[in-house]
C-alpha cells in the first residue's frame, strides 16, 4: 500500500475524500457479492485435491521452494501485462479514467487475505477437481499484492510523459503502438521496477498464506513452503519451521541476486536525468551477462523480438492522432456515461444491500465497526511503538555512514522476508507461558512490517546534508532542541513514506496475525482480523464482506485523513532540495 | 501559372488562427489571421517575444496542434498531423535517455519503415555530417549540452525533410556552444551540404535572428501577429559588429517595444485590462536592482534596452519582462527600444528599504488590479482572511492555469514584499495579519 497517487495541490486547490470514492468502493463491494453469489449457485461438490500429501521431509523443501518461487514469477508476469492494459487505457481516455483510477485506490486498501476467500471460491468452481484453481487463486493472491501500486506508477508516469519528447514522437511519425513501447514503457520503467520490488515482500507474505488455507468447507494445500510450515504447525514441529525460514532466506538472497539486482542495474538506464548523478546500481550477473560473450549471444534474440514486437505496425484510428485538435468532450456521451457509472453503481449497492440484509442486521453491523475499532487501535499503537523504536536507532545509523551501509541492506532484507513464517515461533513461546493473546498476539501485525520504518528513517538521516548538521553544532543545539528543530524535520518526508507502507502492511498483517495455532491450541485476539479469519474459514460469506467493507473504509479513511497530509506536508514544506 | 507558384512554395500559411478555451467559457486567442509563405532555399525566423505565438504557430506548421481556422498547407497538401518532409529540431532537445546516440538518430528511420542496413548507413552518414563521429554508442547523458543538440540536428536531418523546423534551438546551450553551433550549421548551409530545403526557426534572440535569416518575422503580443517583416541581404559569413548588422538589430528592437507605448499613459488604468491580467514572476529584489542600475551612471535614468542587455547579460526576452513589469508598476516607460525611469522610479532608487516598500506598496495597489481586489476583500471581511482559491477562480476565468499559477506565485511574492498582506502557505489563506 503505498501513495503513489499524491501530488502536490497547486496553490488554492485541496484533496479530500469525494463521490468517486464511494462510487468505486460501491462497485467493489458489489463485485465481490455477485462473485460469492455465482459461485453459490453452483455449488459443485468440490472433489479433495489429488496431490500428494505435503511431508515435512526437509529433503522435499527445495522442490517445495521451486513450486512457491513459481507461483511469485507467474504472479509478477501476471501483474505486468494487466499494469500495461489497465494504466493504459486510464492513462488515455479521460472517461475511463474517472472510474479505474478511484477504483484502483480502494482496491489498493482492500485486505489482500480478503481477495483471496472470494478467489479461492471462485477458481475452484472454474476448475471443479483440478488442483489448476487452487493454483490460480494463490497465484491471484499475490498478483493482488502486486499489481494495484505497479499500475498506479505506471499511470503516473504515462501521464507524465515529457511533453517534448512526446511531440518528437509524434513529429518523427512514430505510431501509437511505436510510442507506447519506445517512450510510455520505457519512461515508466524505474517507478515500475522499483514498485515490483516494494510489493515483493508482500508477495512472499501473501504466497506463503495463500498456499494452505480453508474456506468453508473448501481446504486448499499446494506443495509449498507455505503448506509446509503449516503442516509444521499442526505438527508443532520447531525444527521444521527453522528449516522453512531457512530455505526462505535463501530463495530470497537468490531471487534478489539473479533477479532483481540485475533488473534494477538494467533499468538505470531508463532512469530519466540529462546529467549523470550518483553512482550508478550494479550487479555482478548483469556484468557477468554482458562481459561474457556465450551469455550475451543468448540475449540477442530476446533484443530482436523486442525490436520487431515494438515497430509492429498496429495504428490507431485517425483520431487519436492529433491530440492537439480540439475535441469539444461530447456533453451527450458524457451524460451517457455517468448514467451507466450510476446504473452500475445502483445495482452494485441494491445487490450488496439484498446479499446483506437477509443473514445481516445493524448489531453485525456495529460490531464489526467495533471490532475494526480495536484493530485500528493495534494498529495505531504498534505503528508509534515501532516509531520510538526505531526512529532513534534509525538516525544513529544513518548519521554513521560506514555502519548504514551495512545495515540498510540487512533492513531491506528483513523488510522482504515473510514475517508469517516465524510466527509460529512466537505462538509456541506464548502458548508455552500462557500469556494474553489479546497482548501478546499484536506484535506479530508489526514483525515483518516494522523494517520499512527503520530502513526509510536510515536512508532519511543519511541523506540530511552534513552542513545542516554542522550549522547545528556551531549553534550549539543539543539535546530536545537538536531532535525537534534539526533532525526530526530532516527525516520526516522518509519517515511518512516507511510508516505509511508499515501501516497498511500491518492491517493485512491482522487478518493473519490475531489468529494463530500451535498444534491443537487455538489462540484468538478480538479484533477485524480475526473476525475475517474466522468467517472465513466458517464459509459465512456475509460477514466477510462485511469485514472487508469496514476495514476498507477505515483503512481508505485511515490513509486519507492521517497519511496524505501528512505526506503533502513533508512534501511541500520539509523536503530537502 | 498560380499552379506553379504553389508548387515553389514549400509552406504556405494562409489567415490561420489558434484559441484556447479559457475558464469563462470564451476563447484565447494566440494567434490571429497569420500569412507566412516559405520558398525553397531559404532560412526564415519567427522572432517574438514568449507567448506571442510563435511556438504555436511552429506546432502547427509541425502537425502537432490544428489551427482553430485558417489554411496551413505543406507542400500543397493540407497539414493534418505531422507531414511527410518536416522534421523538427527542440529546444529541450527531446532525445530518448534510454536509447544511445545512434539509435535516437535511427529512430525516425525506423518508424518510417526503412529497413536496417539502409537505416544504419543514413545514420552514420548524418552523424558524420554534422560532427558527432565516435559517440554513436554514448547515452544522451554523458555528453554535454552542445553535442546533445547536435544529435537532435542529426536526428531531424537523417530524413532528409525538405523543411527544417526549429524551435529556439540554442537557448539552451551557453553563450560559446550556441555561437560554435550556428557557425557549424551556417557553413553546412552555405556549402549546400544539408540535405533539406529550407529552414523556419523560432527564436527571441534578436541577434541570432540577424545572424543566420534570410527573412525575419516580427510577431507582436496579446494576440500574435506578425507585426512585421525585416529582409537580411548581408552575405554569410555576418560579421556582428558590421554598421549595418547593428543597425538592423536596434530598428527590431525598436520595432518590439513600440507596441507597448500605448498602454504607457502615466496615471489612467490600462485601457480593457483587469484582474486577467497575466503577471510574470520577477522578483522585488530584481527589479530594485534593476532601478538602481538604471539611476546610476551611466544611464542616468535612461537606456538602450540593447545596450542594457548587453550589460546585465540578458537575453532580449528578459530584459523585455523585466521592463514591462517596471512599466507596469509604473516606474519606468518602454518605447522604441528604450527603457525610461519615470519620476517614481527615480525617486525609488534613492529611498531607505521601508520607504520603497511603502512606494510600492501605493503602485501596487494603484497600478494592479488584482492587488488592488485582494486588498479590498481583506479590508471587508470581518476576519481579514480570504482563501487564495477565491481569487486562483477569478483568475482561471480569463487565462489558463498554468498563467493562474505564476500570476498568483507573483502576488504572494509581491504583496509579502509591499507588506500588503499576509499568505499562510499550508492553509492557502491570504490575511492581514503580519507577524509583528
Amino acid at each position: 500500500m503505498t501513495l503513489q497517487d499524491i501530488l502536490t495541490p497547486r496553490l488554492g486547490q485541496a484533496l479530500r475524500p469525494n463521490i468517486w470514492d464511494a462510487v468505486a468502493l460501491i462497485l467493489v463491494i458489489g463485485a465481490m457479492v455477485l462473485m460469492v453469489y455465482g459461485g453459490e449457485q453452483t455449488t459443485l461438490p468440490l472433489s479433495a485435491l489429488d496431490v500428494t500429501p505435503v511431508s515435512l521431509d526437509p529433503a522435499n523443501l527445495p522442490v517445495y521452494a521451486l513450486r512457491t518461487t513459481m507461483r511469485m514469477l507467474l504472479a509478477i508476469v501476471c501483474s505486468t501485462i494487466f499494469t500495461f492494459i489497465y494504466a493504459a487505457i486510464a492513462a488515455k481516455s479521460r472517461r475511463a479514467e474517472m472510474v479505474l483510477i478511484p477504483l484502483l485506490d480502494i482496491l489498493q486498501s482492500v485486505p489482500i487475505l480478503g481477495f483471496l476467500t472470494f478467489t479461492v471460491v471462485f477458481f475452484m468452481n472454474l476448475f471443479p477437481g483440478n488442483v489448476l484453481g487452487a493454483e490460480l487463486a494463490c497465484v491471484f493472491a499475490i498478483f493482488t499484492s502486486q499489481a494495484w501500486n505497479m499500475t498506479f506508477s505506471m499511470y503516473q508516469s504515462m501521464r507524465n510523459v515529457p511533453k517534448d519528447l512526446e511531440e518528437a514522437s509524434q513529429s518523427f511519425h512514430l505510431s501509437g503502438w511505436q510510442r507506447f513501447w519506445r517512450l510510455d514503457v520505457p519512461f515508466a520503467m524505474p517507478g515500475l521496477i522499483w514498485n515490483a520490488m516494494m510489493s515483493m515482500s508482500g508477495g512472499w507474505f501473501f504466497v506463503v498464506a495463500s498456499e494452505a488455507i480453508t474456506v468453508g468447507n473448501t481446504t486448499v494445500t499446494l506443495p509449498g513452503i507455505g503448506s509446509y510450515v503449516a503442516l509444521g504447525i499442526e505438527k508443532q514441529n520447531l525444527a521444521a519451521i527453522g528449516y522453512a525460514i531457512l530455505t526462505m532466506l535463501l530463495v530470497i538472497i537468490a531471487y534478489d541476486q539473479l533477479l532483481f539486482r540485475p533488473v534494477v542495474a538494467w533499468a538505470d538506464k531508463f532512469r530519466f536525468e540529462q546529467t549523470a548523478s550518483g553512482a550508478a546500481p550494479t550487479s555482478w550477473m548483469l556484468d557477468l551477462f554482458r562481459r561474457t560473450r556465450a551469455l550475451r549471444a543468448l540475449t540477442y534474440p530476446f533484443a530482436a523480438l523486442n525490436r520487431a514486437f515494438s515497430n509492429l505496425h498496429i495504428t490507431l484510428p485517425d483520431r487519436l492522432r492529433l491530440p492537439g485538435k480540439r475535441r469539444t468532450p461530447s456533453r451527450l456521451l458524457d451524460a451517457l456515461w455517468f448514467a451507466i457509472i450510476g446504473a452500475g453503481t445502483g445495482y452494485a449497492a441494491w445487490r450488496a444491500y439484498q446479499y446483506l440484509s437477509a443473514s445481516l442486521t445493524l448489531p453485525d453491523v456495529l460490531s464489526a465497526v467495533g471490532y475494526g475499532l480495536i484493530t485500528l487501535a493495534r494498529v495505531v499503537v504498534l505503528i508509534a511503538l515501532a516509531t520510538l523504536v526505531w526512529v532513534p536507532v534509525g538516525v544513529w545509523i544513518g548519521l554513521r555512514p560506514k555502519l548504514a551501509e551495512r545495515i540498510q541492506p540487512l533492513a531491506q532484507f528483513l523488510a522482504a522476508f515473510p514475517a508469517n513464517l516465524a510466527f509460529p515461533v512466537f505462538v509456541s513461546l506464548i502458548v508455552h507461558f500462557r500469556l494474553s493473546p489479546n497482548i501478546w498476539l499484536s506484535p506479530l501485525m508489526i514483525l515483518g512490517t516494522q523494517w520499512y520504518i527503520l530502513f526509510n528513517v536510515i536512508a532519511g538521516a543519511s541523506a540530511f546534508p552534513s552542513d545542516l548538521r554542522e550549522a547545528a553544532g556551531s549553534f550549539h543545539l543539543k539535546g530536545w532542541r537538536w531532535w525537534i528543530k534539526v533532525i526530526l524535520p530532516g527525516i520526516f518526508p522518509y519517515y511518512v513514506t516507511g510508516a505509511i507502507t508499515a501501516s497498511g502492511g500491518s492491517w493485512n498483517a491482522s487478518i493473519v496475525a490475531e489468529v494463530a495455532s500451535w498444534g491443537d491450541t487455538h489462540l484468538t485476539a478480538t479484533g477485524l482480523g480475526a473476525y475475517i479469519a474466522k468467517a472465513t474459514e466458517a464459509g459465512d460469506f456475509p460477514r466477510v464482506v462485511l469485514g472487508i467493507a469496514v476495514m476498507c473504509v477505515l483503512v481508505t479513511l485511515f490513509n486519507r485523513l492521517l497519511w496524505r497530509p501528512l505526506y503533502a506536508f513533508g512534501e511541500r514544506r520539509l523536503r530537502l532540495g | 501559372m498560380l499552379d506553379q507558384v504553389n508548387e515553389a512554395n514549400l509552406l504556405d500559411i494562409r489567415g490561420v488562427c489558434r484559441s484556447f478555451p479559457k475558464g469563462s467559457g470564451e476563447d484565447l486567442v494566440v494567434l490571429e489571421k497569420v500569412d507566412l509563405t516559405i520558398r525553397s532555399g531559404e532560412i526564415v525566423g519567427l522572432l517574438g517575444r514568449s507567448g506571442s505565438g510563435k511556438s504555436t504557430l511552429l506546432r502547427i506548421i509541425a502537425g502537432l496542434i490544428a489551427p482553430s481556422s485558417g489554411d496551413a498547407r505543406c507542400r500543397g497538401e493540407t497539414i493534418l498531423g505531422p507531414p511527410n518532409g518536416v522534421a523538427m529540431v527542440f529546444q529541450s532537445f527531446a532525445l530518448f535517455p534510454w536509447l544511445t546516440v545512434l539509435q535516437n538518430v535511427e529512430l525516425g528511420l525506423e518508424a518510417l519503415g526503412i529497413d536496417s542496413a539502409e537505416r544504419r548507413k543514413r545514420a552514420l552518414a548524418a552523424i558524420d555530417l554534422i560532427g558527432l563521429d565516435g559517440f554513436e554508442s554514448a547515452f544522451p547523458k554523458e555528453l554535454s549540452g552542445g553535442m546533445r543538440q547536435r544529435v537532435g540536428f542529426a536526428r531531424a536531418l537523417v530524413v532528409h525533410p525538405d523543411l527544417l523546423l526549429m524551435d529556439e534551438p540554442f537557448s539552451a546551450l551557453d553563450v560559446l556552444t550556441a555561437e560554435t553551433l550556428r557557425t557549424d550549421l551556417i557553413d553546412l548551409w552555405t556549402e549546400g551540404r544539408l540535405p533539406i530545403k529550407s529552414v523556419l526557426m523560432v527564436t527571441h534572440n534578436i541577434e541570432e535572428a540577424v545572424l543566420m535569416c534570410d527573412r525575419i518575422l516580427v510577431f507582436s503580443s496579446n494576440p500574435g501577429r506578425v507585426a512585421a517583416e525585416f529582409k537580411v541581404d548581408l552575405p554569410h559569413p555576418r560579421n556582428r559588429l558590421d554598421p549595418t548588422f547593428r543597425q538592423l538589430v536596434d530598428s527590431i528592437y525598436a520595432r518590439m517595444t513600440q507596441r507597448a507605448e500605448p498602454r504607457a499613459p502615466a496615471t489612467d488604468g490600462i485601457q480593457g485590462i483587469g484582474v486577467g491580467m497575466v503577471l510574470r514572476h520577477v522578483s522585488s529584489n530584481v527589479l530594485s536592482g534593476l532601478i538602481e542600475t538604471l539611476a546610476g551612471p551611466p544611464y542616468h535614468g535612461h537606456a538602450d534596452l540593447p545596450v542594457l542587455a548587453g550589460h546585465l547579460q540578458l537575453e532580449a526576452d528578459e530584459i523585455f519582462h523585466l521592463g514591462e513589469a517596471l512599466q507596469l508598476l509604473r516606474f519606468a516607460q518602454l518605447s522604441e527600444g528604450d527603457l525610461m525611469l519615470t519620476e517614481a522610479g527615480k525617486r525609488f532608487a534613492h529611498l531607505e528599504t521601508d520607504a520603497r516598500k511603502k512606494l510600492f506598496a501605493e503602485h501596487l495597489v494603484s497600478y494592479v488590479p488584482v492587488m488592488g481586489l485582494i486588498r479590498r476583500v481583506l479590508d471587508e471581511r470581518p476576519s481579514h482572511t480570504a482563501p487564495a482559491a477565491r481569487f486562483r477562480n477569478e483568475l482561471e476565468d480569463y487565462m489558463s492555469e498554468d498563467y493562474a499559477d505564476e500570476t498568483l506565485k507573483t502576488i504572494v511574492s509581491w504583496g509579502r514584499y509591499a507588506e500588503l498582506f499576509a499568505y499562510d502557505e499550508q492553509s492557502e489563506t491570504f490575511s492581514l495579519e503580519n507577524p509583528h
